[in-house]
């Protein structure tokens, strides 16, 4: 393979400056030590990191989103498990209709989402609750729960569920002996992937939650549509910091690259 | 009743036959080799007895029960796959414990047993090591230990020396073929290696595109191929035309300029298959095929000869036992035993 | 794939995927139709939601060219921030692909980890570097001497275009890479040894081959771009809304239900149309290079 050139280089270097730019001033401008936003000139100050916890709507949203994102991708992925079994391994007449509808998620606008939940739970009760809010989670981060375990599955060897067939054991035992420790690091990567993608999700959820059921974005969101000051910028280099640790580590587990390129339902 | 019947067995994929009406017994003990090229349905007919493909038609009998109503797991059948198939998240031992532990045999009996499997596959000394810490023969080792230990009535075995490299194959055909005779477990060896399947079986059965060509032990097959699928599967051999009269208790066989005498009772324009090691140089005296050596090539224990007659082309095989032996150009006459020439009706008739 | 368990799958299939399929049938199907419902009902200041089927709402976004304008901007903005990802981060993906050993890994990671933090903190990310007209942005421009007077990024098309092209880049970056890797590493080669220049193998050799990544990765860039919510809600302001920011208005300030119901419909009816119809395109045009 050739070297890149100079100019493309060059290019490369503006184009990484311009993606990380935002995210950079986002960490720099949380370090200052005015009472107003403004580039750290005078040295860097953790006032506005200490300023937070006085803001204990900010501390609960938090935990909402950490019990919000660990439930939802728990439950998403215990139905996406028999479902990826079923789409990997059989071929069945409805079967695209089936992987479509389970990817669709992905394709319908998180507003319109949004809407029809609020719509939904206000009616059946369960307007603002966190139940609502898990169930809406679920089906957020379903295609991706769905799309490492597809890709768990699929490359799995058939016939090492048949041999332990073979031997004797019965379809539960060779589900729980066979087929799931070796899907499961697909299992723990889809987890995560599921988990961020929660964690991360504004749009959908500012319909469904209530003030009492916001999660970490949604009181950034709704805080930052007031006023933009230090402190939101401290709790955005906060939840930057924790993503980028989870990147690291993600990346380190499944690769990075796995895990946001498969598409899985098609390819092999 | 033989031990292992299959009956009219038969599979379809919408219009694809994929195995078309197969019938075999297998005797207790008896080793069977499924012979084919890739896609002629071996490895649907082990699967359909192995339980994992249900036939579309037809019986599978085990010591007189049906099979195909049984469960796969319930059928107690040793399998051996392609790819090994062996558990990755387990060490050998773990493996071949695997079945015994669905038995719910006792912890005792069960590491005794685990510990004779590996030693039988001369894995003693690697009960902990983990599949992907093994060489492909050492996996393909413990595959056998794990299918063999749980005793099964009948061992399948899916081209389970194809990942090996030639020399090792070679040392494992001995192998098993020693092991399946100490432990004497009916077996079912699926492979499109005929020397293979020679080398191991008791019989063998030839398979295209569905269906069975012949069932027969291996030497019978190879001497007396029934049809010219299994001729030329089971080796090289020379098709010849020419024509055969029946005269008083005999039949006369033309080939060109040679004359032969024959037992089988055929008549008219005929087919005559001749193995090239079977063929041997004389003189050009009447009533011989007689031919010029085209080329002539040395393959170490032997030679290879391309001869031009009368009747096309025709390929000798004589062994290198240092004696002189005709050069390019010559002009040789070819003999053969009556006994080495298959003959069939050139109209396709057997 | 090798063979099926049994030839009996369909049931086994379908009783497997039975969970997940209930679930989708009552929290996502169910609350999708209700929506459609919901838009054909009427609402009144006082009277609230009625239960009844009337076009009203559809005929007030037929007629009231507010609506025309709203969603004329909202696939405005999507368009041309499809097009900037498709010329800015095709090449990029190229040179990454290009990229040895420790370097690709590493920049893999900053291209395309943000895809995985916050929308929120990126987009005020942007929302500090423009900073009104004294922002880091203005300020850098016009000590480069590239403009004279600061250009207005808050509150218009502008800086939600640039905002959302950062966020939705990553997208395009995966799709051309992905196409990439699919090219032989040795084509190039093969051009170069059949006498083409550098230029000439890029645009006669590689470029036919991203195009699928450019057109699929351009799909889902428009389709996000056309739903996006939080960036031109923070970036755009009160005033400049799109479709998605205006149905969250008629919600959640309005409380005009059944005409945010109707927008997002549209939204949704013109995405979904969309999508569709470019797929069967691409997939047409480039049915052999897909597969
Ligand atoms: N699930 C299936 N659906 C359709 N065709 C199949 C299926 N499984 C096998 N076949 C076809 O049946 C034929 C026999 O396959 P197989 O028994 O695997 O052959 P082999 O003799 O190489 O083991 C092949 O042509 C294969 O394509
Ligand atoms: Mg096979």
């Amino acid at each position: 393979m050739t070297r890149n050139g100079p100019l493309a280089l060059l290019y490369h270097a503006l184009f990484v400056v311009f993606m990380l730019a935002p995210i950079v001033i986002v960490c720099i401008v949380a370090f200052t030590p005015e009472g107003y936003l403004s580039l750290p000139t005078h040295g860097l100050s953790l006032r506005w990191f200490r300023t937070i916890a006085q803001y204990p709507e900010f501390i609960r949203a938090f935990w909402v989103s950490i019990w919000l994102g660990a439930l939802s991708s728990a439950i998403a992925l215990s139905l996406s498990v028999p479902a990826a079994l079923a789409i990997a391994r059989y071929r069945f007449k409805g079967r695209d209709a089936l992987a479509t509808l389970f990817m669709s998620p992905l394709m319908i606008p998180p507003v319109v989402l949004g809407i029809a939940f609020l719509r939904f739970f206000s009616l059946v009760g369960l307007g603002g609750t966190f139940v609502g809010l898990v169930l809406s989670h679920v089906v957020i981060v379903f295609p991706f729960a769905l799309r490492l375990t597809l890709a768990s599955a699929v490359g799995m060897d058939r016939a090492i569920e048949q041999a332990a067939v073979s031997l004797g054991a019965s379809d539960w035992t060779v589900f729980r002996r066979v087929t799931l420790p070796l899907i499961l690091p697909g299992l723990v990567s889809g987890w995560a992937l599921a988990f961020i993608q929660s964690f991360d999700e504004v749009t959908m959820t500012v319909f469904v939650a209530a003030p009492g059921t916001e999660t970490l974005p949604v009181r950034m969101f709704l805080y930052i549509q007031d006023n933009i000051d230090p402190l939101v910028t401290s709790v955005s280099a906060s939840v930057i910091a924790l993503t980028a640790i989870a990147l690291v580590a993600l990346d380190r587990l499944y690769g990075l690259e796995r895990l946001l390129a498969g598409r899985g339902i098609n390819e092999p | 009743m033989s031990f292992l019947v299959l009956r009219e067995l038969k599979k379809t994929y919408g219009d694809f036959v994929a195995v078309e009406a197969l019938s075999l017994d297998v005797q207790r003990g008896e080793f069977i080799s499924l012979l084919g090229p890739s896609g002629c349905g071996k490895t649907t007919t082990l699967q359909m007895v192995a339980g994992f493909v249900e036939p579309t038609g037809g019986a599978i009998l085990l010591d007189g029960h049906d099979l195909v109503a049984m469960k796969p797991s319930r059928r107690g059948l040793g399998v051996v796959f392609q790819s090994y198939a062996l558990f990755p998240h387990m060490t050998a031992a773990e493996n071949v414990a695997f079945g015994l532990e669905m038995q719910k045999v006792g912890r005792a009996e069960r590491d005794e047993r685990v510990r004779n499997a590996l030693e039988l596959v001369g894995l003693g000394g690697f009960a902990e090591r983990y599949p992907r810490r093994m060489s492909g023969g050492q996996q393909q080792r413990v595959a056998l230990a794990r299918a063999l230990v749980i005793r099964p009535h009948v061992l399948l075995l899916d081209e389970p020396l194809s990942n090996l490299d030639a020399k090792l194959r070679e040392e494992m055909q001995i192998e098993l073929r020693q092991i399946q005779r100490t432990v004497g477990t009916t077996t079912i060896l699926v492979t499109h290696d005929q020397s293979e399947a020679m080398a191991l079986s008791d019989r063998i059965v030839v398979m295209n595109g569905g269906r069975v060509e012949q069932i027969a032990a291996p030497q019978e097959a190879y001497e007396r191929p029934a049809t010219p699928f299994v001729a030329g599967f089971l080796g090289k051999t020379n098709e010849l035309s020419g024509t055969a009269r029946v005269e008083g208790g005999e039949t006369r066989v033309v080939i060109a300029d040679g004359r032969w005498a024959s037992r089988r009772p055929i008549d008219g324009a005929v087919i005559a298959s001749v193995r090239p090691e079977k063929i041997a140089f004389a003189d050009c005296a009447a009533g011989r095929l007689t031919g010029l050596v085209k080329t002539r090539i040395f393959q170490g224990n032997h030679w290879l000869y391309r001869i031009e007659t009368l009747a096309g082309q025709v390929f000798v095989i004589r062994q290198n036992g240092g004696e002189p032996m005709p050069a390019e150009n010559d002009k040789v006459g070819l003999t053969w035993r009556p006994e080495d020439m298959a003959l069939r009706a050139a109209d396709g008739r057997r | 794939m090798s063979t099926p368990a049994s030839d009996n799958a369909a049931p086994s299939a379908w009783l497997l995927s039975l969970p997940a399929l209930v679930f989708f049938a009552v929290i996502v199907i169910v609350p999708l139709i209700m929506t459609v419902v919901l838009s054909f009902h009427d609402w009144g200041e006082y009277k609230g939601i009625q239960p009844v089927f009337i076009l009203k709402n559809w005929i007030e976004i037929w007629s009231d060219p507010y609506f025309g304008e709203m969603f004329a901007r909202t696939f405005r903005i999507a368009i041309l921030v499809t097009l900037i990802t498709a010329v800015f981060g095709a090449p990029e993906a190229y040179i990454l692909n290009r990229m040895r050993a420790p370097w690709r890994g590493i920049f893999v990671l900053v291209l395309l980890g943000p895809l995985l933090i916050s929308i929120v903190a990126r987009t005020l990310g942007w929302a500090l570097l423009f900073g009104g007209n004294s922002g880091v942005v203005n300020a850098a421009l016009m000590k480069l001497g590239v403009i004279s007077s600061p250009i207005p990024f808050m509150f218009t098309e502008t800086g939600v275009i640039i905002a959302l092209a950062h966020v939705l880049m990553p997208f395009m970056v995966l799709s051309v890479w992905a196409a990439l890797q699919r090219v032989d590493p040795q084509i190039e080669n093969a051009a170069a040894s059949l006498g083409a220049g550098h230029f000439t193998t890029l645009r006669r050799v590689i470029f036919p081959q991203i195009v699928p990544g450019v057109l699929s990765g351009g799909i889902i860039v428009f389709a996000l771009s056309a739903s996006a919510f939080a960036t031109p809600a923070i970036i755009g302001g009160r005033r400049l809304k799109v479709a998605a920011t205006l149905a969250y208005d008629e919600f959640l300030n309005t409380l005009n239900w059944p005409l945010g119901a109707a927008v997002a419909t549209l939204l949704l009816v013109c995405l979904v149309v969309t999508i569709v119809g470019a797929n069967r395109l691409i997939e047409r045009r480039y049915a052999e290079v897909f597969r």
